[in-house]
């Protein structure tokens, strides 16, 4: 098919060079720009302990709360220490208004009864910032 | 003639030849519109798409969609600082007390001890408008211009900057937002070495 006769038709020939290398970027290109699927920069999921007690684990998305909230409303007044599953959340201490509890009480934002609102995540999921391009590089990054 | 020249063979795979590169030119464009777009929840790998949660919760692509885009359209794809400059939000300051307002601090610092790369430029501007003292002092930096051995591997690790950046601020791969100031001596030292 490659003969040089063939080439010089008005149509366009998958031995011609320039098609060939046209076909190849429509083909590939989709490749390089699609981004792969991933969750939102600055989701964290928080997986002490929900697994072990056969809950779903939790999901706080950064980018919901600060739409509504400054960072120092949950990093100083609150008092969440920057690290992925440093706090140590309990329900114990977010019933008794600490950690998530200082606004899901049914004032601020609606309560510690709807369960899964929360626990949200697929079950095995560890603790981590998600969604950031460190979980997609290589070692921690 | 060959018969591979033949109009039965040509045409058939000129069409199935259109056909391919017009699957694969608008799966493109379908593709690069999703990556400029925001994962919905049940696609983004962490929330359980059987969960009773995926349809209560609001989509990344609701609540952010009416906010000013990031320029190069990273993390959460939208620029939080003109976000809050121009009011399309207003995140409360305080749970606690009314009318309490940020303390601002305008003290840009230059970080030079960056090799090849323009020198880094840290506005507390910036950063104080979302921040207290206290998230920063001294629990990431001392308060020392200077004071800190920051270094990009340590950012990358997430340490210093690396602590919000590439975690909730946006992305380190922006490499230019935060090396930001050109060295005037730069292109000296270029033509000295030659
Ligand atoms: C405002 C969000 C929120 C709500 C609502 C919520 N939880 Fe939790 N829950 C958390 C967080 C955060 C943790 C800590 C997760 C971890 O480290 O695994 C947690 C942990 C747990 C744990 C394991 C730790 C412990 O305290 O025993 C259980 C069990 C649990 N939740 C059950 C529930 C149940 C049952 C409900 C509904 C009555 C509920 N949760 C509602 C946020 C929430
Ligand atoms: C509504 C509360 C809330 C707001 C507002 C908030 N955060 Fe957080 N932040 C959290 C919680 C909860 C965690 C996870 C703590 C845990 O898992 O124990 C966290 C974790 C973090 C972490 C640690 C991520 C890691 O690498 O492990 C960083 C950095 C951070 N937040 C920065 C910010 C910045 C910057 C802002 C403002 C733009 C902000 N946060 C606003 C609640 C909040
Ligand atoms: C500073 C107050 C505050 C803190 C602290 C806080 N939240 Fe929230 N959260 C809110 C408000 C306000 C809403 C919106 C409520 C509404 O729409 O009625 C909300 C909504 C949510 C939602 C639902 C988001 C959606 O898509 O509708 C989830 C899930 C959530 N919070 C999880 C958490 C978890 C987990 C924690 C603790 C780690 C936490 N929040 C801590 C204020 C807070
Ligand atoms: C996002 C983090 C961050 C926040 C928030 C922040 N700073 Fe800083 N601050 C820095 C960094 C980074 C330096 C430079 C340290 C270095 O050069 O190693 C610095 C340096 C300083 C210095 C030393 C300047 C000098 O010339 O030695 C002072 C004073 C200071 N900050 C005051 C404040 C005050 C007051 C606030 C609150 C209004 C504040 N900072 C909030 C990150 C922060
Ligand atoms: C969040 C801000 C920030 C981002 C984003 C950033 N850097 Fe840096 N970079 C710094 C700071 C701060 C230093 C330390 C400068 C100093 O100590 O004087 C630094 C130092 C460096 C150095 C000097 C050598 C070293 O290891 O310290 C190089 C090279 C460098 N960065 C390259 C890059 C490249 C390439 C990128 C993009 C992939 C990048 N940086 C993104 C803040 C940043
Ligand atoms: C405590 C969290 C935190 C730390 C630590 C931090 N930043 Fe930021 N930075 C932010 C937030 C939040 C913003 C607002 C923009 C955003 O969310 O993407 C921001 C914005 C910026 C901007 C403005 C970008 C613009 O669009 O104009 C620069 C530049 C910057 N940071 C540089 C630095 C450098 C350099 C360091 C380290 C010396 C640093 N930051 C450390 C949280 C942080």
């Amino acid at each position: 098919m490659c003969d040089p006769v063939v080439v010089k038709k008005r149509l366009p020939n998958p031995c011609n060079k320039v098609f060939s290398v046209f076909l190849f970027f429509a083909l590939v290109l989709p490749v390089f720009i699609a981004s792969p699927a991933y969750s939102e920069h600055g989701d964290i999921i928080i997986n002490n302990y929900s697994d072990r007690e056969g809950m779903r684990p939790v999901i706080f998305s950064h980018w919901f709360h600060r739409i509504r909230f400054r960072c120092r409303v949950c990093h100083t007044e609150v008092g969440f220490i920057m690290e992925a599953g440093g706090n140590k959340i309990t329900m114990d201490k977010i019933i008794k208004g600490e950690y998530c509890g200082a606004c899901h009480n049914g004032d601020i934002a609606w309560g510690v009864q709807n369960c899964d609102v929360c626990h949200s995540a697929i079950r095995g999921t560890k603790t981590g910032v998600r969604g950031s391009h460190r979980t997609k590089g290589p070692g921690k990054w | 003639m060959d018969k591979r020249d033949s109009v039965f063979v040509r045409l058939p795979l000129t069409c199935a030849m259109f056909c391919v590169v017009t699957f694969a030119l608008s799966a493109t464009i379908v593709w690069a519109g999703g990556a400029f777009t925001w994962v919905p929840l049940a696609k983004d790998k962490i929330h359980d798409p059987e969960g009773p949660a995926i349809k209560i919760l609001q989509e990344p692509s609701a609540g952010l969609n009416m906010l000013p885009l990031d320029p190069s359209k990273v993390g959460n794809k939208v620029d939080w600082l003109k976000a809050l400059a121009e009011g399309s939000i207003n995140p409360l300051v305080s749970i606690y007390e009314d009318d309490m307002e940020m303390e601002v601090l305008d003290l840009d610092i230059m970080f030079p001890k960056t090799l090849e790369m323009p020198m880094v430029l840290f506005p507390h501007k910036k950063h104080t408008v979302w921040l207290d003292c206290e998230n920063c002092h001294d629990s990431i930096f001392k308060m020392k211009k200077g004071g800190n051995p920051v270094d990009m591997y340590k950012i990358l690790n997430g340490e210093f900057c690396g602590k919000c950046h590439g975690a909730v601020a946006f992305p380190l791969t922006e490499c230019l937002r935060c090396h930001s100031v050109a060295r005037k001596n730069a292109s000296v030292t270029h033509k000295k070495r030659k």
